[in-house]
């Protein structure tokens, strides 16, 4: 199992090691949102917001967590079609468990990797350290990393039931996401009924816990074990989702076709 | 006396798409050292009837068994000995051949991994492009390094869906004398579908003509000629191609 698992990261790894567009993505487009967003903040804090600074830096690099970490996942499957060699790969003994692992693998390696960058470009530039938010950033980090991981499995769902033409939901649906998950303002701001809709995201658990942190106050006691609970759920539903589209994929040809046709 | 052992056995096969029939009432068996010719034009259900077999589309009528166990409940066991290599699918472009076969070993569990790749490279003469990125391979290159894919886990079954398509007849020959080594030295068997018919002739033991998803001719190459009364088996093919209602020809009765 592991093996496998260790083969199908290694084929990303060595894409990575030749690919410069590849390693933009990761990189170069997350540091440049962050130089942009960061001397814009700069500029807010001066003429409206003294503080504003801290609460949008995090929030930038916390929002890369999420969606670095479910673009990967999409990327890792939608990459083999790209290319041809998804018939390839599901010929193999390989399983779908196993190809959800590599993947989510992937997802962690990769946003691992802009996080870091992000963190040493926002102390470099503003002098911000999102470790001022205490050492709940590194429970907050795997809360977004698991939840990028279930949307990312949904999404590659419904690449394989919908073929190729759904691949604009790789980006589409963290961009749904982000206002839904009060990234950069507090979740009340939001209409009752889509504060509901927001409360059912751990992500938004995780910004509200990561601003009160950032404030030099007590999170809520419920932000943290929240995310971790609605994580739960999230990544079944992902995973089934997932799984049981592979399938249908099988039953309707689309799995073969979208390669051969 | 004994018999060669069945390794694919297919019986009233059938996959529906839309309410189209892609592939129905297929039966034949597939044994130990045998090339089995898929032939066909294009639409008769050749692919499909590989992708079957290989559990990348689900049948949704008949029984396969492979190895004698069924690709559906035994999936991991039956893809570790058998393979798959097409001319219309690729590897990572961005991989080098070393790099793609080195991810495709250890997806196969393969042990003694360079040796293997490094035997498998040398069987199909693409040694000196081991460290070419894929992208950057001739069609032929290509192909073979499709094959040397194909080869990695010794599979006992080999699927092969018009595997010298786009080659040069050189390469081609290569491509054939390879796989009449690995019949030879192995005892592998392959399914083996192609346009070509001059190649049909030289590989195949025997072949089952489809048209329209479903069977309409089987037999030696000797056999299909003779009971549909042409000198070739491009003959056989192009009357085939043009009529869609022809007579179920060849011994199909016996179903092998």
């Amino acid at each position: 199992m592991w093996q496998r698992i260790y083969a199908l990261v290694l084929r990303h790894v060595y894409l990575h090691k030749r690919s410069l567009a590849r390693n933009m993505e990761i990189v170069f487009w997350p540091v440049m949102g962050l130089l942009v967003w960061g001397f814009f903040t700069k500029y807010i804090e001066r003429v409206a917001l003294p503080g504003a600074g801290a609460f949008f830096l995090g929030s930038l690099i916390l929002w890369e967590v999420l969606y670095r970490s479910q673009q990967a996942i999409s990327y890792s499957i939608t990459e083999e079609f790209w290319v041809g060699n998804v018939i390839n790969l599901f010929i193999s003994p390989i399983s779908t468990l196993e190809i959800g692992a590599a993947t989510c693998v992937m997802g962690l390696l990769k946003s691992t990797v802009t996080t870091v960058f992000l963190m040493l470009m926002a102390f470099v530039f503003y002098g911000f350290d999102l470790f001022d938010a205490g050492l709940l950033l590194i429970p907050y980090y795997g809360c977004l990393l698991v939840f990028g991981w279930a949307v990312g499995l949904l999404t590659m769902g419904m690449i394989f039931r919908f073929g190729r033409g759904a691949e604009a939901l790789i980006w589409g649906v963290p961009f749904l996401l982000e206002p839904l998950s009060a990234v950069f303002y507090p979740a009340d701001v939001l209409p009752r009924w889509l504060w509901w809709v927001s409360m059912c995201l751990p992500s938004t658990h995780v910004f509200e816990g990561m601003r009160a942190a950032l404030a030099g106050k007590d999170a809520g006691p419920w932000d943290l074990p929240m995310a971790f609970l609605l994580n739960v759920p999230w990544l079944a539903a992902g995973g089934l989702y997932f799984s049981r589209m592979l399938a249908r994929a099988r039953e309707i040809g689309n799995l073969a076709r979208q390669v051969v046709d | 006396m004994k018999f060669p052992t069945t390794v694919v056995k297919t019986r009233e096969l059938g996959k529906t798409f839309d309410n189209i029939k892609a592939v129905y009432g297929l039966t034949f068996n597939l044994v130990q050292g045998e090339i089995l010719g898929l032939l066909g034009p294009n639409g008769a259900g050749k692919t499909t009837t590989i992708q079957l077999l290989l559990g990348l589309t689900t049948y949704d009528a008949g029984e396969v068994s492979i190895l004698g166990m069924d690709p559906t409940r035994q999936r991991r066991e039956v893809l570790s000995r058998v393979n798959f290599s097409s001319a219309y699918t690729s590897m990572p472009t961005n991989l080098t051949v070393w790099e793609n076969l080195n991810v495709f070993s250890l997806l196969y569990g393969v042990k003694n991994r360079k040796k293997k790749i490094e035997e498998v490279l040398e069987r199909l003469k693409i040694t000196e492009a081991r460290h070419k990125v894929t992208g950057m391979l001739s069609s032929g290159q290509l192909t073979r390094l499709n094959l040397c894919k194909a080869l990695l886990n010794d599979p006992e079954v080999l699927f092969l869906d018009e595997p010298t398509a786009s080659l040069d007849p050189d390469i081609a020959d290569v491509v054939r004398q390879t796989l009449q080594g690995l019949r030879r030295e192995r005892g592998m068997a392959m399914l083996y579908t192609s346009h070509n018919m001059y190649e049909v002739e030289e590989l195949c033991d025997r072949v089952i003509f489809l048209h329209h998803g479903h069977e309409v001719a089987r037999g030696t190459p000797d056999e299909v000629k003779l009971a549909m009364n042409e000198k070739s088996l491009e003959g056989v093919f192009v009357r085939i191609a043009r009529g869609g209602d022809v007579e179920t020809a060849g011994n199909g009765d016996g179903r092998n």
